[in-house]
């Protein structure tokens, strides 16, 4: 979906300082890219991706930003199968229980 | 009145913001040096532990079970030599409410604000903590913002962090994510100024003392258990409210002996700041990133005065590697059925080393567990590593460089532990204590506070302060 309508449960992103707006002692990395910001809430206006969007957060702020998604979903997750993992449990079961545990 | 919310002018506010959303007025604890009254602190701005104990049993925290693991001790005997091998113990502080020991920390917090009178509480953390604050948020009916250092600049997240963020807004908070960087401490001022809540800090009086429960409650179990007080607690360190809470619970438990061990996860030569280093660590906490720097100068949170000192309180400072700790966190699933978090497992690999150092009749402690799951197991962190282009390897773990690969033991005898000279972060500390005192002569009172903050010996003290080429005013 790239658009919002009003209510929809949404996320914006801002950019809270520019790279030359940055703190000091930070390492060039950093320092080279924005420091930005993103939070969701309730769409207070229609609006597509990219597009100015105020928001009222769970706590009841009003805040405006871009739009970033629509209905924003959990990403993380168990990720790809670690066969390096099932290595080291059948070694541990193998030196405590010797062959037994695997019959 | 329309306030300057520029940078600098927003930095330049925080005593006054930090007096308003905190409370407390530090004023009264210093003594106009490097020394300030620790104790009268924890004393009038925190509660005692008798009030602790009925504050957080009103939201179920607390009161975690011992549970022995008998097939790591095992395991450990097959590496000791003959007659060592310590039986391991860990606190199941993952059967609090948020799945931490962080909730003890969050209760004391969240029931202060709400006894004070503020509308909501604010938490800057990216890790349990978040979760523990949004739940006893959630519990007292008070609103809750937690910030977050989430992403790097290309929006990609640490998998640990993201489920940080779900389990918060699981809880009914606002999550406010930024990109990496220091100046979070500018937006969370920000949201301090325009909202009016509490500041849930991480190292207020309360939060500290809320921890000195675990402490307490784990000596009285062993003496109820085992009819004696455990030899070694292994504690994971971080910024330092685990080490101090804990030890300080020990020691109003009356225990005399028990030695104090802080472990972290070694990731020397990744950049805490670094938008390039910050999803090539896998582990968010618990880690020298944090553990150093907080050792060697607590003064540097978001509070004037840290209550978390855990130079007054380590014994000893035990570094681990990363594929160590992930190996432990498979054996604590597969040898002892008890699937639990990350941050635990880091004292507890450091168990697993001390063990075989110490008699078999005696008793090792790792003093917390914490909830896992999708981005905190260790396959997605491991999985994220190699799309992070890490290398996982099998071999001598001593060999890993954090950045560029983990290395898993490859064998159980290679895990050890590597200890951190003490020594070297006292004289860190004070080097910091007296370069932000900016004077080469100090009172005996604050040289009398520099023994006490570091736990160290006044000869020790003394010579440091003379290499400082600062005297000691009689």
């Amino acid at each position: 979906m790239k658009k919002a309508e009003i209510g929809d449960w949404v996320q914006i992103h801002q950019i809270v300082l520019k790279p030359e707006e940055r703190g000091v002692n930070i390492p060039d990395d950093t320092k080279n890219v924005p420091l930005e910001l993103w939070v969701k809430g309730f769409a207070q206006n229609e609006a597509t991706i990219g597009e100015e969007i105020r928001i009222k957060t769970v706590t009841g702020r009003m805040i405006s930003g871009t739009l970033h998604q629509v209905n924003p979903k959990y990403i993380h997750n168990f990720g790809e199968y670690v066969p390096e993992l099932t290595k080291i449990d059948m070694q541990l079961k193998e030196i405590l229980f010797g062959g037994e545990a695997d019959d | 009145m329309i306030k300057d919310k520029s940078y600098n002018a927003v930095m330049s506010r925080n005593n006054q913001i930090m007096k308003k959303a905190i409370g407390i007025d530090y004023d009264l604890f210093e003594s106009g040096g490097i020394a300030f009254d620790y104790e009268k602190m924890m004393r009038e701005a925190g509660y005692s532990l008798d009030e602790i104990q009925e504050i957080q049993g009103s939201t179920g925290v607390g009161n975690t079970p011992i549970l022995e693991l008998r097939n790591l001790t095992a395991l450990a005997r097959k590496y000791a030599p003959k007659g060592k091998g310590a039986r391991i113990f860990i606190k199941d502080e993952a059967a609090n409410p948020s799945g931490s020991f962080k909730a003890r920390r969050a209760a004391n917090a969240v029931y202060h604000a709400k006894r004070m009178g503020y509308k909501g509480v604010i938490a800057a953390t990216s890790g349990n903590y978040g979760a523990a604050v949004a739940s006893q948020a959630a519990m007292l009916g008070l609103k809750c913002i937690v910030i977050q250092e989430c992403y790097d600049s290309k929006m990609v997240g640490q998998p640990e962090i993201l489920e940080k963020q779900r389990v918060c807004e699981a809880y009914g908070a606002e999550v406010v994510q930024l990109s990496v960087g220091p100046e979070l401490f500018y937006t969370f001022l920000l949201l301090l100024e325009e909202t009016g809540y509490f500041n849930a800090s991480l190292y207020t009086p309360f939060g500290i003392a809320g921890v000195e429960t675990l402490g307490y409650e784990l000596v009285m179990q062993f003496r109820e258990k085992l009819g004696k007080d455990p030899d070694k607690v292994v504690i994971t360190h971080a910024g330092g409210g685990n080490v101090t809470g804990t030890a300080r619970g020990i020691i109003k438990s009356g225990a005399e002996n028990i030695q104090i061990v802080g472990a972290s996860v070694d990731l020397s030569g990744l950049h805490m700041a670094s938008d390039h280093d910050f999803n090539r660590k896998s582990f968010t906490t618990g880690h020298t990133g944090f553990g150093i720097p907080f050792a060697t100068w607590p003064d540097r949170t978001d509070v004037p005065r840290n209550a978390a000192r855990p130079l007054r309180y380590l014994d000893r400072y035990v570094l681990v590697k990363q594929g160590e700790v992930f190996y432990i966190t498979e054996a604590l699933s597969v040898l002892e059925g008890l699937e639990r978090g990350p941050a635990g497992n880091t004292s507890l690999t450091a168990a697993f080393a001390l063990a075989q150092e110490m008699d078999e009749d005696q008793i090792i402690v790792v003093q917390e567990t914490e909830y896992t799951g999708a981005g905190k197991h260790p396959m997605p962190q491991i999985s994220f590593a190699k799309q992070n282009g890490i290398e996982i390897l099998f071999g001598n773990p001593d060999e890993e460089v954090p950045g560029k690969n983990i290395i898993f033991p490859e064998s159980p005898g290679k895990i050890k532990v590597r200890d951190y000279d003490l020594e070297k972060a006292r004289k860190s500390y004070i080097n910091n204590a007296v370069k932000n005192n900016g004077k080469d002569e100090i009172s005996s009172h604050d040289f009398k506070f520099l023994i006490n903050d570091t736990k160290g010996e006044e000869e020790f003290v003394l010579s440091t302060l003379d290499e400082l080429k600062v005297t000691v005013k009689q």
